[in-house]
């Protein structure tokens, strides 16, 4: 009880003692795990979006405007009896028409621009395993009467490919923040090895057991990396709150919604890895400035 | 109580050994004068006991424990057993003389309780009562000494190193030190004592061990510095 007495006060002394290097350490932190944390919530976001949008694609089967009844049955029977396929549904061309007036209700302009008749009838075809396309593709290309085969699913992974660069992006600029970061802690621990090194020695003179020595140290660094996860969580929730709920709104409207749930999610990770790598970097460079 | 076997020991980019296959008996109580030359090896002697630097042939035993083998992780109770003094005395400046002999206690674990019952009695043995919440630059040399000595003796080790105490003393405090050691020594502590202080050597009359260039050259039971 004393001797944890004696390793928390140790801490906090520590890391008033070198107040600047100790905030220093503190925003790299925070700006790294901050990092780390959007990654995060950017991959469950895509993977949420894979989930919602994958569920609802489809191969679009356009046929062209010549096409004849007969083509257009065979098709459908072909199709229908394929193992590949899952659903076929039909869409007439005044079916698209309709669809094309609700989707562009807000652009007039364009809506009237197009006419009934003009755009193509098409089978919108649902696959048992979506990423089947090619062979669908493969088998149906060259089928009397079809205009294009479009597979959606490629136009959403440009999307989804968009995104998970931006992620790699965020993950680039957390792993560079946090070498900073490790460097920092480094520094900050050999400061305070040096500032201390009178009662080490005596302290290992003496017997005192590793840890003993060892434990204010390393603990300096872990509460450094959780101050530097809190505020860095703190910085994700008003990124949430401000901008996604807020000014950025009708953007994050057309992706899928992030909840609270995920935002606070991503604390315990942040505190984690915050804590548990202060406390490694902490530790080795002990080992290499507290020889015993 | 301490056995040194066909010990060698080279520092890293030395050219010749610090010591060269020295072995050396001490029983329990006694003590021992280490003396020779600046450099002659005398105080890795001190270092090896300690742990500080392993031997690279033969072996080191203190307290019936090879010392040459031990894990690393059990030095630091090892080292309970153990009391040292050095010439720099090695005190915590922002520390009184309470404290720097109490944070010896505390750091392995002794609650506060002990601390205030034990403290007090090993700063009278050492005869600093009524000094002992002065801080190390407001005492004397001599004190200060004496502050390490009781810090050294405080948890009544078995054996009891000092490397040169009296190196930064005038030779008046040199010998109180000496009857301080002296007097710990009666209480059935080994003391072995490196110096090349010839006065004390002289005036002690104890088992002395001369080295010179890393080998032992003189052991003689109540010897003088020669």
């Amino acid at each position: 009880m004393q001797r944890l007495k004696y390793v928390l006060s140790e801490v906090m002394v520590g890391l008033w003692r070198n107040v600047t290097m100790t905030i220093a350490m503190i925003i790299t932190m925070a700006v790294s795990l901050a990092m780390l944390g959007a990654s995060g919530l950017m991959y469950m976001q895509v993977d949420s979006m894979k989930d919602f949008y994958y569920k609802n694609i489809e191969v679009a089967i356009f046929l062209d405007a010549e096409v004849t009844d007969a083509q257009r049955s065979e098709l459908k029977t072909q199709l229908e009896g394929d193992p590949l396929v899952r659903e076929v549904i039909y869409e007439s061309k005044q079916q698209a028409y309709e669809k094309f007036k609700t989707m562009y209700a807000d652009a007039p302009d364009l809506v009237n621009a197009v006419k009934e008749g003009q755009l193509p009838e098409s089978f919108r075809v649902r696959l048992n395993n979506p990423e089947q396309f090619k062979q669908i593709f493969d088998k149906y290309e060259n089928t009397e009467g079809i205009e294009t085969i479009v597979d959606q699913r490629r136009l959403l992974d440009k999307i989804f490919n968009i995104l998970g660069s931006v992620q790699n992006m965020a993950l680039a600029a957390a792993t560079v923040m946090a070498i900073a970061a490790l460097l920092l802690v480094g520094n900050t621990i050999q400061v305070a090895a040096y500032s201390k090194r009178r009662e080490v020695a005596v302290m290992k003179l003496v017997g005192a057991s590793n840890w003993f020595i060892q434990a204010p140290f390393v603990l300096e660094a872990v509460v450094a990396g959780l101050i530097g996860s809190i505020i860095a969580f703190a910085g994700l929730a008003a990124f949430k709150g401000f901008l996604l709920d807020g000014s950025l709104r009708d953007l994050t409207d057309l992706l899928t919604r992030l909840s609270w749930g995920d935002v606070l999610l991503m604390f315990p990770l942040m505190a984690g890895v915050g804590g548990l790598v202060s406390a490694i970097t902490a530790w080795v460079t002990l080992r290499f400035y507290l020889r015993v | 109580m301490i056995q040194l076997e066909n010990v060698t020991k080279t520092y890293p980019k030395a050219s010749r050994p610090s010591l060269d296959q020295v072995s050396c008996g001490i029983e329990k109580g006694e003590f021992v004068f280490f003396i020779g030359p600046s450099g002659s090896g005398k105080s890795t002697i001190i270092k090896l006991l300690l742990h500080e630097v392993t031997p690279n042939q033969g072996k080191v035993v203190v307290n019936g424990r090879d010392v040459t083998s031990m894990r690393s992780w059990k030095i630091p109770h090892f080292r309970r057993s153990i009391g040292c003094v050095f010439q720099d005395f090695r005190l915590l400046p922002n520390r009184t003389a309470y404290e720097n002999v109490a944070f010896a206690l505390e750091v392995i674990g002794k609650t506060k309780a002990v601390a205030r019952r034990v403290v007090p009695e090993v700063l009278e043995l050492v005869g600093l009562g009524g000094k002992e919440h002065r801080y190390p630059h407001e005492l004397s040399g001599g004190e200060q000494q004496r502050v390490a000595v009781a810090r050294a003796f405080v948890n009544r080790p078995l054996i009891l190193l000092a490397d040169e105490p009296t190196g930064n003393l005038d030779p008046d405090t040199s010998i109180e030190i000496m009857r301080l050691l002296d007097r710990i020594n009666r209480t059935g502590t080994t003391v072995v004592m490196v110096t090349h202080d010839s006065n004390i050597v002289n005036q002690m009359r104890r088992r002395v061990v001369e080295i010179e260039s890393g080998r032992i050259v003189r052991d003689q039971a109540r010897g003088v510095y020669g």
